[in-house]
């Protein structure tokens, strides 16, 4: 099955570089609807070509990948952040704005169009590194009056889940290790996604808090 | 509290930093100031909160105390000191910037009811005095102007580029919300003195007073009108010339320091495809750590130095090492062969397992370190290797029991690596807190 997708990102060079390494891929997984550099041009190729995926980088111009999710609002087409920073408020931004997934820019081909799949199906995308960003930011104790029991904590399982991620399990991996199947993993990361998303915790809306983002 | 307890992880470095009040930017319902105080006396925002509360009512001291910390206590908020990379994007409007929604709101109508509240109960309580309705209204009207200074002063802090002037500093850039602060506030102060005058004498009595006031302010303008305007434009002279400098030398001297050197390099080891990819990749990554991430590899904690020992072995090695940790903790005595058996499982998955990548996760609990190296290599037959090499048992296994920790190894030919370390923590006084 081919996956539409847009490019977003303000290097014309790297926007080059994903193009030629996302088509070379055997057995075409991946066909490239648009690029954009910018916010505002992102916004209407996305409106234009309405592509299953956009790679979207964490920072654009125009307000950055977020502003690109907020104005083009509710619809089917899924974001999956590509970035070269890791700034741990970025990237936690980013997916609190709707990104389904954050990978960085030294992912492989195979593993980015595996990744651009798994977004296009509707599952979540954890890097090692968003796991242990999550991790860190689900540590440590909350204010138990404040505690949303659905939201602001992760289960056992989750917990383990991620902590696999972070230590560089696939999913395959992940799902062999606890026994559980595959598709298992996925409900938990995509749990995982809507507290990261949803919750009220300290530890989250202060990264955000500075600069708006939620 | 979460507060506590993440400052009880933070590594101890040097001396103690004096504890500076700030006020609270993130957690305000007016000013930040009942916050700011509870996290500076470390007791529950609730408290103070009611104790200006009770104050403001019993006599109004709370209120007084209220606007005296407001104008001396700094705001959290200030220049940013990021990553010079993430400051540039957000210069360059890459990053997302304020956006005001109406999400003040709630807090905004609770603290007026409150307020509306108070004075209602305050006002059958004691009867109302001729003086009381101007001062209620004028302490609003102070209130929503000092608010706008906040707001431009917090606006002023995010941009660096422009110049500073007088009116900026006033309205900050612009918008409705600060235009209605600044003429709700002023028409407040106004009423205030307006009312006063009514009730107290004549109210023909209370146009002169409004007018005389305006004339007050008038002249006042006139006069200090250009020496607060030339104080203001140097000032912001000064201040943009100098961020501009420093920002520029710091650049210079980390290209030289860094980038020079490795394209210097490069070109004498242009023939040499493996040197060009090591000099490459290490380049990229001192790079991006310097643009980008808060996480460095100085000062002494366990984070740090295992993304150290990382940094180490992908030179010499050649393969690329993923190093993830959550928490952090003080890199103490006992901690030490946690970090070397690592470098020992790095070097080991680098010269056997076949494979570019090896993956790091350490996760530090308030009682145990657990580290994590995996590798999706060619792994071994962990019962096959001979009792002289000393690598995995001496060096790995061996170590973590002397040290009263424990090491295991989970491989099998072709399944890849991952070595797993365990070390108690011995729990810091200082952390017990």
């Amino acid at each position: 099955m081919t996956t539409s997708v847009v490019i977003v990102d303000d290097h014309a060079m790297f926007r080059a570089g994903v193009r030629a390494e996302l088509l070379g891929q055997p057995g075409a997984p991946v066909d490239i609807v648009g690029e954009a550099e910018d916010v505002t041009s992102a916004v209407a190729a996305i409106r234009a070509s309405r592509p299953e995926v956009v790679l979207l980088d964490v920072h654009l111009p125009g307000g950055g990948g977020v502003e690109v999710m907020r104005q083009v609002g509710p619809s089917d087409t899924r974001f999956l952040a590509l970035s070269v920073s890791d700034s741990a408020e970025d990237v936690i931004g980013t997916i609190r704005g709707g990104a389904r997934g954050y990978v960085t820019k030294t992912i492989t081909g195979p593993e980015l169009v595996d990744a651009i799949r798994r977004v296009a199906e509707g599952d979540a995308v954890f890097s090692p590194r968003l796991a242990g960003f999550v991790l860190d930011a689900f540590a440590g104790s909350i204010e138990v009056a404040a505690v949303d029991e659905d939201l602001d904590r992760l289960t056992e399982r989750e917990r383990e889940v991620m902590r696999l991620i972070a230590r560089g399990y696939s999913y395959k991996e992940v799902a062999k290790e606890l026994f559980i199947s595959v598709k298992t993993v996925e409900t938990h990361m995509s749990a995982v996604l809507r507290k990261l998303q949803l919750s009220s915790r300290h530890e989250l809306t202060r990264w955000a808090s500075d600069r708006r983002l939620l | 509290m979460t507060a506590t307890a993440s400052r009880a992880e933070e590594p101890h470095t040097g001396e103690r930093e004096v504890r500076r009040a700030t006020r609270s930017t993130d957690d305000a319902y007016v000013a930040g100031v009942a916050a700011g105080l509870a996290r500076h006396l470390g007791v529950p925002v609730l408290w103070v909160r009611l104790g200006f509360v009770l104050t403001a009512v019993l006599g109004g001291i709370g209120i007084a105390f209220y606007a005296g910390l407001w104008m001396v206590l700094p705001s959290d908020d200030s220049f940013s000191d990021e990553a010079p990379g993430l400051a540039g994007a957000t210069r360059a409007g890459k990053r997302p910037g304020i956006q005001r929604r109406f999400t003040d709101l709630g807090p905004m109508i609770a603290v007026g009811s409150l307020g509306l509240g108070i004075v209602l109960m305050v006002e059958t309580a004691f009867g109302r005095g001729a003086l009381f309705w101007p001062v209620v209204i004028g302490i609003g009207g102070v209130a929503l102007i000092w608010r706008q200074a906040d707001e431009a002063q917090r606006e002023r802090w995010l941009d660096t580029t422009q110049r500073l002037d007088p009116f900026r500093a006033l309205v900050g850039n612009g918008g409705w919300a600060a235009w209605t602060r600044l003429v709700v506030g002023g028409l407040l102060i106004l009423i205030a003195l307006g009312v006063f005058a009514w009730t107290s004498g004549a109210g023909s009595i209370a146009g002169e007073v409004v007018v005389a006031g305006l004339f007050g302010i008038a002249g006042l303008a006139l006069t200090a009108g250009p020496w607060v305007f030339r104080l203001a434009s140097d000032l912001a002279d000064e201040r943009s010339e100098r961020v501009r400098s420093q920002e520029r030398a710091d650049m210079a001297a980390h290209l030289h320091d860094s980038v020079l050197q490795t394209l210097a390099l490069i070109q004498k080891n242009a023939g040499d495809a493996t040197t060009v990819a090591r000099l490459a990749r290490s380049q990229e990554r001192d790079l991006r750590s310097w643009l980008f991430a808060e996480q460095s590899t100085e000062g002494e904690s366990l984070a740090a130095a295992l993304r150290r020992v990382a940094v180490e072995v992908e030179d010499a090695h050649h393969v690329t090492v993923e190093t993830v940790t959550v928490g952090d903790a003080p890199l103490e005595q006992g901690l030490n062969p946690v970090v070397q058996a690592v470098r020992e499982a790095l070097v080991n998955a680098a010269k056997h397992a076949g494979t570019d990548r090896v993956d790091v996760y350490a996760e530090v609990a308030p009682t145990a370190v657990e580290v994590f190296v995996k590798d999706r290599g060619r792994g071994f037959d962990l019962e096959g290797i001979a009792d002289d090499r000393h690598g995995v048992r001496g060096s790995i296994i061996d170590r973590m029991e002397r040290h009263g920790g424990s090491a295991e190894v989970r491989t099998s030919p072709g399944a890849g690596t991952e070595v797993v370390l365990r070390m108690q923590r011995t729990p810091h006084k200082e952390e017990e807190r």
